[in-house]
């Protein structure tokens, strides 16, 4: 924090500070950094675990082929991946326009509305509703008046998993553009909605794009809204509106197989989604942190 | 960001068309309100059922069994409580250390910017690979350390019984790890902003870094510990597929730690699937009593949150 304060851990002691306060003040920064380098120990745990039993597998078969029959070894999980690509194509679909329309509502036509308070109250709120209650959701409002898991109720579960992650980061990528750019825009002679798509939108679209993929990474990786919606299926997607597998119901459903092949498929899918969720993460840094610091 | 241009609508000789991108914006804005409304009325009526039948003995029944259509979470509700607090009790000192490391200067910039990457990569990797990795590491660990404890300690209700691997114990350790980042990524920010003056302050009154620390930046930044601490504790409760793959989905009421047990978000994820009739509605009451616990705690964390930062404001 203070660099004039302190230059060194060790040698912050004034002249008359005594070797018992000294000491004290030495194990406890030690212990301060020993729990926290403990932490990687569990991170570093899981990273080495899911490359070694995930990278033997990989090879195109496993992208493409069907999930072997129990007890054999070989094949893929081409099907499970389709239907991850699926349902969270149809969850973008639904969440991304009605995402950013009301991120822009709220950012540019009328920020101190109540109606803008009410979506960030709300949104605020969908953040912390834990991803189960989704798949409550759309059980009860896609599966139980079509009396089917579908990847269709997936979607529609994911969609509501992501959509406060898409409003919140829209609307920061939003607040992100300068002011002076509206100003300008508005000097010119342009109207609002001229404003907002050639001047406010292009300048926030990469940040957009960054929240889009965040949202990806996280729906990617849910299991909990899929597990009863969509269920899990052998074989490949052929209609939104029938039962279909995904990577994480994949993992879910092998891990505790007494079939070491198909243990081993399920952190060859654990690989897949890390590799998702580390890239993401690196590209969002990269891409947010120079504006907060 | 208030955007009025009075001068580009009322322009001389501009005829004012209306703006329909305003209109599409403000459905999908009143969308977003009215969904929440909706996802909460379809839950609670789907409910309904189950409420009407029955009603508070729900919460105080101790018998779960779909075949004789009697429901009772009890066991389920201390599962849920008791594992999160479980996993808070271990959180909270680890991720305390973290916020204070990533605060202070203890190690140059870069070292401490890693630590805080990894951190938040804890966050993200998903709850089912967080599962499968218990099931590979956490349980043998557990039933390791949980035999011994057993056997000497067995006196103690706590580690009465036979050790199973599936546990409430091996549940906890592993929602320690996935709230371990809401705790740090909360404490830094109140730690962080807790003003230099006052720890100069205490370095100009002969106090060493950790008498500082301990007497005048951990109290002022406080609250906006108790509000990371509640925060977490909605982000446990709610937790689903690394607790339902680890605890071993039973609905028997034990004290042991060591011996299966349930949550409700686990419970949801396991019975859903092969639900019919009542046994929907009641895991609808299930989650309906979810919602409501992780919108009451995160909703006291928010307050909590928003009256550190109004006052922790003041003192600069």
């Amino acid at each position: 924090m203070s660099r004039t304060v302190s230059k060194n851990f060790f040698s912050e002691a004034g002249r008359h500070t005594s070797p018992l306060r000294l000491l004290g003040n030495r194990t406890l920064t030690g212990l301060c950094i020993g729990l926290s380098l403990l932490t990687l120990v569990p991170l570093l745990s899981i990273v080495v675990l899911v490359l070694h039993n995930g990278l033997p597998l990989v090879s195109p078969a496993l992208f493409t082929q069907l999930p072997p029959a129990p007890g054999l070894d070989g094949g893929g999980f081409g099907n499970a991946l389709l239907g991850t690509v699926v349902m969270v194509g149809i969850s973008l679909l639904l969440a991304v326009p009605l995402g950013i329309l009301s991120a822009i509502y709220v950012n540019e036509y009328a920020p101190t509305s109540l109606l803008a308070n009410a979506v960030r109250f709300v949104a605020k709120l969908l953040t912390g509703i834990p991803s189960i209650i989704c798949g409550v959701f759309a059980f009860a409002v896609v599966v139980l008046p079509t009396h089917k898991f579908s990847s269709l109720a997936g979607g529609v579960a994911l969609s509501i998993l992501i959509l406060p992650t898409i409003l919140l980061t829209a609307e920061q990528a939003l607040m992100g553009v300068p002011k002076a750019f509206r100003e300008a825009s508005f000097g010119v002679g342009a109207t609002h909605f001229q404003t907002i798509l050639s001047i406010v939108l292009p300048q926030a679209m990469p940040a957009m794009m960054t929240g889009i993929m965040l949202a990806v990474a996280r729906a990617a990786g849910e299991t909990a809204p899929v597990i009863f919606t969509a269920l899990f299926s052998q074989n490949w997607i052929s209609s939104i509106m029938q039962p279909s597998a995904s990577l994480s119901v994949l993992i879910y459903n092998f891990a505790s197989l007494p079939y070491a092949y198909h243990v081993k498929m399920a952190w060859a899918a654990s690989l897949v989604l890390v590799v998702l969720v580390t890239v993401t993460n690196v590209f969002t840094q990269i891409v947010f942190r120079p504006k907060n610091s | 960001m208030i955007t009025t241009a009075p001068g580009a609508q009322a322009h001389r000789g501009y005829r004012r068309r209306p703006d329909l991108l305003k209109g599409v914006c403000l459905v999908a804005s009143t969308l977003v309100v009215v969904l929440l409304v909706f996802i909460l009325g379809e839950i609670f009526q789907k409910a309904f059922p189950a409420f009407a039948k029955f009603g508070a003995g729900f919460l105080s029944g101790i018998q779960w069994s779909p075949n004789r259509e009697v429901f009772g979470v009890l066991p389920v509700l201390i599962g849920t409580v008791e594992s999160s607090l479980l996993a808070l009790l271990l959180a909270l000192p680890l991720g305390l250390a973290i916020a204070l490391f990533l605060s202070e200067d203890f190690l140059p910039a870069p070292v401490r910017q890693t630590i805080r990457f990894v951190v938040e990569l804890l966050a993200s990797i998903p709850s089912v690979v967080y599962g499968l990795w218990g099931i590979a590491v956490v349980i043998p660990i557990v039933q390791s350390i949980g035999a011994p404890l057993s056997k000497w300690l067995g006196f103690i209700p706590l580690f009465q019984g036979p050790v199973y691997g599936n546990s409430l114990h091996s549940a906890s350790l592993v929602l320690t790890l996935m709230v371990l980042p809401t705790i740090t990524a909360i404490s830094r920010n109140a730690l962080v902003s807790v003003p230099k003056t006052l720890r100069e302050g205490a370095y100009a009154l002969g106090a060493t870094r950790w008498e500082s620390i301990f007497g005048v930046i951990l109290p002022t930044a406080s609250p906006g510990i108790v509000a990371a601490t509640i925060l977490a504790f909605g982000r446990a409760m709610g937790e689903t597929m690394a607790v339902a793959m680890l605890i071993g989905n039973s609905q028997r009421l034990t004290w042991s730690l060591f011996s299966p047990s349930n949550t409700l978000a686990a419970l949801l994820a396991n019975q859903f699937a092969e639900a019919e009739g009542i046994q929907v509605s009641a895991l609808m009451y299930a989650a309906a009593l979810l919602v409501l616990l992780t919108l009451i705690v995160n909703m006291a964390g928010e307050a909590v949150l928003r009256r550190t930062q109004k006052a922790t404001a003041g003192l600069t």
